[in-house]
């Protein structure tokens, strides 16, 4: 965690369950929105900028706090970004904007994204409306999925005057924004309220409607002059481990779910919980076992720390948490009856490199050991929705290691009419909110563009060359 | 959203906001490019008499970490050819037809020379000219600038060349450089001027590197007075600014005023549009951080604005002017007393040691018993039937909302000084006045 942030102090027998699942980070001050605001140096072609997949005018937004303009800083976020409230939140800063601060060499860098939280914040409770639908040019588009990649692609669709419909499978749209992200660093309400502004742009939002099941993909291309897809991934796959199946056996992004959803009291946790892998969802599961109450934690991960692909500031996060880590150790057997008992794995070492790049774990002979444990979360990745490919190869749309191909300029599918987005195209790289709107956006530039020719982009403020 | 066009004296701008005449309005390149990114208007830099310059050229004051909180310069006027800046001139208003070009100009001091000057500019179709009477260094050591504008009649003299033979409006730049900025402000009345600008610069040296003795900035080992601008001076122009638009004479005349001196964000111009300005120019805010600044102001401004149902600029300027009194009218019935909120205190007790060490005294450091915890350390406490109300401790302290200056009745008289003196003129002797404050209930401890 950079050492400007000021989390709460975690005494969780000091705190009620409630309290324990407040936002982690307070909101800022104005004086420490103004300080911090002022800090920066409104570089001129600045890295954030770039470093940023939706390219939010960082300089300029943050110039606005500072001079009192936290209306013009929000629009100018949002103008980029529908849904800046959350990637204010949930954005690896260290990794994008922040890391790429130039104050990071000599001094601390400045923190974007809680002032990017200030400003959002400062228009939602205001009720601010930045953005008009656009005068309708008649043109109709269909999004599958009203994850971020979805809403940023209807958002602006909607903006540029497109008649836009929206289908989602769950009760309540937002995707991994509503139901993925634990409540202490997003509440639910951030994410519905940006799907509200979605919808104000006009969009209809269709829940409860799955894609295949309730209509059929080919109907929407018939019917639209356009379809996106952002479909996500789906539940966390088998590990093909004996007892797999066993009551206590937990999938991690389920698990998430139910904080955003249910009363906390009403959530089971176990005693002692061994979370399986060290991504950041399986993070998230052991963050909020130990927040709800459970003893002791073990993420139990195969290879070592330096493989983790959890973002540094979620492990130390973790380590802050009580989470304990037990590194090159692999999961064999869930242990126990009616109930899980315990976790039988065995001590891995590192050899060569495998495909991924990464020294591959091996086994250690005769090392297995059991942990006691009466909960196991698996969280070592989503699987793809291999009947929804198999329907899209058959429109003849191609797809790279399971995701869905994609050109990058136009996130258009090897279909003209279809394009896609968000998690279901990350072949490559992290996914991650921002990119996900970002895909969005670009999507939404290649679907005017096609349909009803090139729309004026915006030049950023602080960086418009002549 | 909000219009922010403005018409000064006749010369239409999209808005208020112009670059001031300095280096960031040098040439065509740099005012189309300022147009292009939202500038109403530019004063060009000040085009003429023919003149070589000095490095280095720049000094500023940093505060706590801050950069830039003032800037003072060597630099002439205009150093490229006479002939260059006509002809960018011209182009720059047939490009951008609809913003404010203003040519600011200064000769030497001879009827001709202004004369002459005056019809070259109209020929570049030019909005306007702004006559320079204000350039503290260097100029004014050749008997322009500042030399012009610290003399009214010279003022009074130049003005009336001028307007004999232009035919657009003429803005007269008055200099902060003198005792009484009303005086050349009227002077450029009786010159029949159409307009006034203020503030220029103010006289400076901005400091002395303690290492080598040397004066910054520094030119070759000397150093000397240089114009000083930038936030820090932004108060200095409010009240010259105030001053001229109170004065009654300018008020009759009906002139407007562009106002300069410290302008960085919408918050700054639109104090200045307050004070009586129609239009505000910018110059070391920009040197600072480039042009774009102005899509804040502009942002900002409108913002600002709508919220508060203003629909244009006329609605605003110089609606603070009419608060503008002196001291002779002011209440001497109104009392306020300062309170400390102990719920913010973060007990710095910044606003005790002011009170006791440079004020009255009059905050105690109690133990409050507020957070009921052992070794609780004392909170200060203002002993509101000593305290003056002279507002000293709320402003050192560093929470906002913490320390509030809160209005009494005392039931004292309100009464101004000059009411005073007029109805008791034995108060000016302290036996009465001591009376006086008897009768009053007015206390000094």
């Amino acid at each position: 965690m950079a050492e400007h942030y000021k989390p709460v102090k975690y005494k969780a027998w000091e705190m009620t369950l409630k309290e324990r699942f407040q936002e982690f980070y307070p909101p800022l001050s104005e004086r420490e929105a103004i300080t911090e605001a002022n800090r920066c140096l409104y570089c001129y072609d600045a890295p954030c900028l770039t470093a940023c997949p939706t390219h939010i005018d960082i300089p300029t937004f943050i110039k606005k706090i500072a001079t009192g303009n936290v209306k013009g800083s929000a629009k100018t976020i949002l103008e980029s970004n529908l849904m800046g409230a959350t990637c204010a939140r949930v954005c690896p800063v260290q990794e994008l904007c922040e890391g790429a601060c130039v104050l990071n060499d000599e001094h601390k860098p400045i923190a974007i994204g809680r002032l990017q939280r200030y400003a959002t914040d400062y228009a939602i409770q205001r009720d601010f409306k930045f953005f008009k639908k656009g005068k309708p040019n008649g043109k109709k588009v269909a999004v599958i999925g009203a994850g971020p990649a979805g809403l940023s692609c209807a958002g602006e669709l909607a903006k540029q005057g497109f008649d836009v419909t929206c289908y989602e499978k769950k009760p309540l749209a937002g995707g991994l924004d509503t139901y993925g992200i634990v409540v202490f660093r997003e509440p639910i309400e951030v994410s519905l309220r940006e799907v509200k502004m979605i919808e104000d742009l006009g969009v209809n939002i269709k829940t409860n409607v799955e894609i295949g099941k309730d209509i059929k993909l080919e109907e929407l291309v018939d019917q639209y002059d356009a379809v996106f897809i952002s479909i996500g991934l789906g539940a966390v796959p088998q590990m093909e481990i004996p007892g797999e199946n066993i009551p206590g056996v937990l999938d991690g992004l389920e698990f998430i779910e139910e904080t955003k959803t249910m009363p906390l009291d009403q959530i089971k946790f176990g005693k002692r919980v061994a979370v399986i892998g060290a991504g950041n969802t399986a993070i998230d599961a052991a963050t909020i076992s130990r927040r709800l109450g459970a003893e002791r934690v073990m993420m139990v991960y195969r290879r070592s720390e330096a493989e983790m692909p959890a973002y540094h500031f979620e492990y130390e996060f973790a380590l802050g948490e009580g989470v304990s880590f037990m590194f090159l150790t692999q999961p064999i057997a869930v242990i126990g009856d009616k109930q899980v008992e315990g976790l039988k794995c065995v001590r891995m070492d590192l050899g060569e490199p495998d495909a991924s790049g990464r020294r591959a774990p091996v086994p250690i002979p005769n090392s297995e050991f059991v942990i006691d444990c009466d909960m196991v979360i698996k969280a070592i990745g989503q699987k793809k929705y291999t009947g929804f490919m198999d329907a899209l190869a058959k429109l003849g749309i191609g797809s790279v290691k399971g995701y869905i191909k994609i050109d990058l300029k136009t996130n258009r599918t090897d279909h003209p009419k279809i394009f896609a987005g968000g998690d279901c195209v990350r072949s490559q790289g992290e996914a991650s909110t921002v990119m996900a709107v970002q895909d969005g956006k670009i999507a939404a530039q290649a679907i005017t563009a096609q349909l009803v020719g090139e729309a004026a982009k915006k030049q950023p403020v602080s960086a418009s060359v002549r | 959203m909000a219009n922010l066009e403005i018409d000064f004296c006749g010369i239409k701008s999209p808005n208020p906001f112009w670059l001031a005449s300095a280096p960031p309005s040098n040439s065509a390149y740099q005012v189309q490019k300022a147009f292009e990114q939202g500038w109403g208007g530019a004063v060009w830099k000040t085009i003429g008499a023919p003149v070589l310059n000095v490095c280095n050229r720049y000094g500023t004051i940093d505060y706590k970490g801050s950069k830039i909180i003032g800037l003072n310069n060597v630099e002439l006027i205009s150093d490229r050819p006479l002939e260059v800046n006509l002809k960018e001139i011209a182009e720059t208003k047939r490009n951008f037809p609809n913003h404010a070009v203003i040519a600011s100009v200064m000769v030497e001091s001879t009827k001709q020379a202004w004369q002459d000057i005056v019809k070259r500019v109209e020929e570049t179709g030019a909005d306007g000219f702004e006559l320079n009477f204000g350039c503290p260094h260097g100029m004014s050591e050749r008997g322009m600038g500042a030399a012009m504008g610290q003399v009214p009649e010279y003022t009074c003299m130049v003005t009336e060349w001028v307007m004999d033979v232009a035919t657009k409006p003429v803005i007269v730049k008055l200099t902060p450089n003198v005792t009484d900025i009303v005086q050349p402000a009227r002077a450029a009345v009786k010159g029949r001027a159409s307009a006034v600008s203020l503030i220029n610069t103010i006289n400076s040296i901005i400091g002395v590197d303690l290492d080598t003795f040397e004066i910054r900035p520094n030119v070759g080992g000397k150093g000397g007075h240089g114009g000083y601008a930038g936030p820090a001076v932004k108060p200095i122009a409010l009240h010259l600014l105030s001053a001229v638009a109170s004065d009654p004479e300018i008020q009759k005349a009906k002139m407007p005023i562009s106002g300069m001196g410290g302008v960085e964000t919408w918050r700054d111009a639109l104090e200045f549009i307050l004070l009586g300005a129609t239009s505000v120019q910018v110059c070391t805010a920009v040197m600072h951080y480039g042009f774009r600044i102005v899509e804040d102001m502009i942002d900002g401004l409108s913002n600002w604005m709508d919220e508060r149902g203003y629909t244009s600029i006329d609605q605003l300027i110089g609606k603070s002017v009419h608060r503008i009194s002196s001291f002779g009218d002011f209440d001497l019935g109104f009392q306020t007393v300062a309170r400390v909120d102990p719920a913010k205190c973060i007990q710095c007790n910044l606003c005790f040691i002011a009170c006791n060490d440079a004020a009255h005294q009059c905050i105690d450091m109690k133990d409050l018993k507020f957070k009921g915890e052992p070794n609780e350390r004392p909170y200060p406490v203002v002993r509101e039937e000593d305290c003056v109300g002279c507002d000293l401790c709320s402003t050192v302290c560093p929470v906002d909302d913490c320390i509030s200056m809160v209005e009494i009745n005392t039931g004292r008289p309100h009464i101004t000084w000059n009411e005073l003196v007029k109805t008791k003129p034995e108060v000016l002797e302290w036996d009465s006045m001591e009376e006086y404050r008897k009768h009053a209930k007015i206390h000094i401890h």
